[in-house]
């Protein structure tokens, strides 16, 4: 699993390959704060385009970071999310956190 | 019902063999032709089920995982996981969608993501003893163009 981050004005994009899991959220997470940290972007954009799978564990990522983001006034939108992990967002009510497309 | 198919497998409750688990349950159940929304729902019953073995049962410690899987005529698919870690002190609390005992980082969501994508939970559990969760789910027969 990997994730690269690129950074545009105040947008922080994280774009995440490989199978988002318990053992693999750890890693995720530390580089996407370390770019929440370092940058204080105005929104962050997580790019699912490259996981072939999610499960709860990507759940618990995302509103660790929604709830950082949170703080400090910014706001999250998630894309490129494939079917499964659709399911899995939908099921944890993730379209009330951040705009999804 | 009549098991046409049966396997067996244990293995380190480390994290890396979450996704071993889930491609081999995977594997498994692709016999019964099912659709590749069927086979994300099994995968990712099989991945939480799996990773609350390792985060919740055994924490610090390394202890292991047994995995039954059955295929039983009629194309039902009963896969039983089980640890000897903790077990769970109030299972009807532990179901409960967002409830969890370690927060941070997690969400609550395990038992609600097995409970929604398969047909049928059940959790067994004994303090200091360890907690078996077993599930099914029926794949239906498709109707293939061309035969
Ligand atoms: N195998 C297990 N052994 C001991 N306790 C467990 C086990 N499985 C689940 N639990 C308990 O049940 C609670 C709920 O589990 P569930 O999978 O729904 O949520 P979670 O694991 O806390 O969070 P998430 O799955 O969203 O990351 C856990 O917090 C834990 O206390
Ligand atoms: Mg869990």
């Amino acid at each position: 699993m990997s994730v690269e981050i690129t950074i545009k004005g105040e947008v922080v994009t994280a774009y995440l390959t490989g199978e988002l899991d318990h053992h693999n959220a750890a890693g995720i997470r530390e580089k996407i704060d370390g770019a929440i940290d370092s940058n204080m972007p105005s929104l962050l954009v997580l790019d699912f385009g490259g996981v072939s799978f999610m499960d709860s564990s990507g759940i618990g990522l995302i509103m660790g970071r929604y709830r950082c983001l949170q703080k400090h006034g910014a706001k999250m939108h998630i894309t490129g999310a494939s079917p499964q992990i659709e399911k899995v967002m939908k099921l944890a009510g993730m379209n009330r956190l951040a705009s999804i497309n | 019902m009549k098991i046409i198919n049966k396997f067996n497998m244990n293995f380190y409750a480390r994290s890396a063999n979450e996704g071993f688990a889930r491609s081999c349950i995977s594997a498994f159940a692709s016999q019964l032709d099912p659709t590749i929304e069927e086979l994300n729902d099994i995968k990712t019953a099989v991945s939480e089920a799996v990773t609350n073995c390792i985060v919740h049962a055994y924490k610090e410690k390394l202890g292991k995982i047994y995995i039954i899987s059955e295929i039983a005529e009629g194309g039902v698919l009963k896969i039983k996981i089980r640890d000897t870690g903790c077990g769970i002190e109030n299972i009807e609390q532990a179901l409960t969608p967002l409830f969890t005992t370690l927060g941070g980082e997690r969400a609550g969501l395990g038992f609600a993501v097995m409970q929604s994508f398969m047909d049928s939970v059940k959790v067994s559990s004994k303090l200091g003893k360890g907690t078996t969760v077993t599930m099914t789910k029926k794949i239906l027969p498709r109707i293939t163009v061309n035969g």
